[in-house]
């Protein structure tokens, strides 16, 4: 008995390499993040100091770009939610065999590495590219469009790109959703839509914000979509922390921009988990 | 009686395999793209080609740096995969195996990474390295890898010994068996397809990632995809595009067996 009680207060002791390798190699870079925000001076003379933030809340063109990033995040999160959603709820649905063929084309992508099939959008989009000729053969436009280098491609793209995140876990919440539920719903006389509104789309809330989440971290971080579709005009967070560190070797103020980046994104994915908290309490009790 | 036709069914039923349709069409098309482009027979990377060869394929064969960044990226990924699969299955253990807080404590730290802005924590262990003093190498983007790899081998490897029934356990300790036999004879049996999925993903994850490497690699370390994103954004070569042909088919190849063996599309979800 005692040897078991032994036993069991030694387990923690496998999780000692890992929680070794996280403090050093990554709870201590983030720290140093955030102390080398402080640094009041450029070249890091060890003056301390809010002028890193003040510098980056002064200036009306960083706020754009913070706001752009995260704006462009909602979008693409929408979209995905909005075209994923359909999708999920179909895998749910079919067949054994066909379910199994979806999911494979949906997890596809996520191991596919982001600079090809972003590069793939580049062909797709551009201005000779099928999406314009398809548009232009359809008369939904007289000339081809801008998308490559424009807020719209990067959109797309990002949707396309992060769509398998959203995808997944919606289709884990509604395969767990009783269909005798809906069955009921239409049987006293509820049409489809109805059913779907006040029977699905609740009960598969916890679905949608873990969607929601994962979707809304990858787009506001997707560096390679962001720059490749976005090109030089376009500036994000992602490249602009690159910008500052790399090219201009700005360590402190990137430093800086990359924690006011980190808190906003936290921030957000705070409120969502915080959401489906209260969503939970008023569903189940 | 009558079959009147439910419209409000009908339309919602349309409207949901609308927007399914678009959003399959929209999965796969990158992928059709680009090989059939990798076919292309042209000097210019139009789509669709008008004529087909294997003639871009045969130029990876004599593009030597290409060759170099994708050699360095498979040894990254490697080093990267067995060091998070020791590191996060291990952990993973420790953390299934307890209720307490710190276990969950634990848990949403090694997690983390997933969340966080990806360059940020790049950027944050370059200086760390640079503080240290320790140059750009494979070390350094091996460890970077390892922080942003290691959360998928958590999961699924988290995921599956929650399939595992303790009493299996019990039994094979009570018949007299070591730990270390029950782990190799019980435990990692009934865990490895959740290993092995985590591995796969872990791999490719850290084959494709760019917004770490670009901070720990340096001249003599260039990894295969800031090599292809550079090409793209650059002179947009047509070898890119077979070269992204080989990673789409050793993609498909590996995910087809990996499915076989593993079971692997389970522990995506």
């Amino acid at each position: 008995m005692a040897g078991a009680m032994e036993k069991k207060s030694n387990e923690w002791r496998l999780a000692l390499p890992l929680t070794l390798f996280f403090v050093v190699f990554f709870v201590a870079p983030l720290f140093l993040l955030i102390g080398i925000s402080f640094q009041a001076e450029r070249r890091m003379t060890g003056a301390l100091g809010l002028n890193q933030y003040t510098a980056f809340l002064g200036d009306r063109l960083n706020l754009e770009v913070l706001g752009d990033t995260l704006l462009l995040g909602v979008k693409a999160t929408l979209l995905c939610l909005i075209f994923g959603y359909p999708l999920a709820w179909l895998i749910a649905r079919v067949s054994a065999r066909l379910q199994a063929l979806l999911i494979f084309l949906v997890i596809l992508p996520i191991v596919t590495s982001v600079v090809v099939r972003t590069f793939a959008w580049i062909v797709i989009l551009g201005r000779r590219g099928i999406f314009n000729d398809a548009i232009v053969a359809l008369g939904l436009s007289p000339t081809p469009l801008h998308l490559l280098f424009s807020e719209t491609g990067v959109v797309i793209v990002l949707t396309q790109v992060q769509m398998p995140l959203m995808v997944l876990p919606l289709v884990t919440v509604l395969q767990r959703i009783d269909p005798n539920l809906a069955s009921a719903s239409q049987a006293l006389g509820a049409s489809a839509w109805r059913t779907f509104f006040k029977i699905t789309l609740p009960l598969s809330m916890p679905g949608i914000i873990a969607g929601v989440i994962l979707t809304y971290t990858a787009c506001v971080t997707a560096f390679v979509t962001q720059s490749l579709i976005g090109g030089s005009r376009l500036l994000y967070m992602p490249m602009m922390i690159f910008q500052q560190a790399m090219d201009l070797q700005n360590w402190p103020f990137a430093a800086a921009v990359s924690v006011m980046f980190m808190i906003s994104v936290l921030v957000i994915v705070g409120l969502l988990v915080a959401l489906s908290r209260s969503r939970a309490a008023q569903l189940y009790g | 009686m009558k079959r009147v036709v439910d419209w409000n069914e009908f339309s919602f039923k349309a409207l949901f395999w609308l927007l399914s349709l678009i959003t399959v069409v929209a999965l796969i098309a990158p992928v059709v793209v680009i090989l059939m482009l990798s076919f292309t027979g042209e000097e210019a990377l139009h789509f669709p080609p008008t004529s087909y060869s294997f003639r871009w394929y045969k130029a990876l064969l004599s593009a030597n740096e290409l060759q170099e960044s994708f050699i360095i990226s498979i040894k990254v990924a490697a080093i990267t995969v067995t060091a998070s699969v020791v590191l996060g299955v291990s952990a993973a253990l420790a953390i299934a195996r307890s209720q307490k807080a710190w276990a969950r404590g634990l848990e949403t730290l090694f997690m983390s990474p997933l969340i966080l802005p990806a360059l940020a924590f790049g950027f944050a262990a370059l200086m760390m390295f640079s503080v240290l003093g320790i140059r750009p190498s494979l070390f350094t983007l091996s460890v970077g890898h390892i922080v942003v790899c290691v959360p998928f081998v958590l999961r699924t490897t988290l995921a599956s010994l929650a399939q595992l029934d303790p009493a299996l356990l019990d039994c094979s300790v009570s018949l007299g068996a070591s730990d270390l036999y029950t782990f190799r004879r019980v435990t990692l049996p009934l865990i490895g397809r959740g290993v092995a999925s985590g591995a796969f993903i872990a791999f490719m994850s850290s084959f494709d990632n760019v917004p770490v490497s670009l901070f720990l690699q340096d001249a003599r370390t260039q990894v295969l995809p800031i090599y292809l994103w550079d090409i793209i954004q650059n002179q947009l070569d047509n070898r890119a595009a077979s070269a992204c042909g080989v990673i789409i088919i050793g993609t498909i190849v590996l995910m087809v067996l990996m499915e076989r063996f593993a079971g692997f599309s389970r522990f995506m979800k």
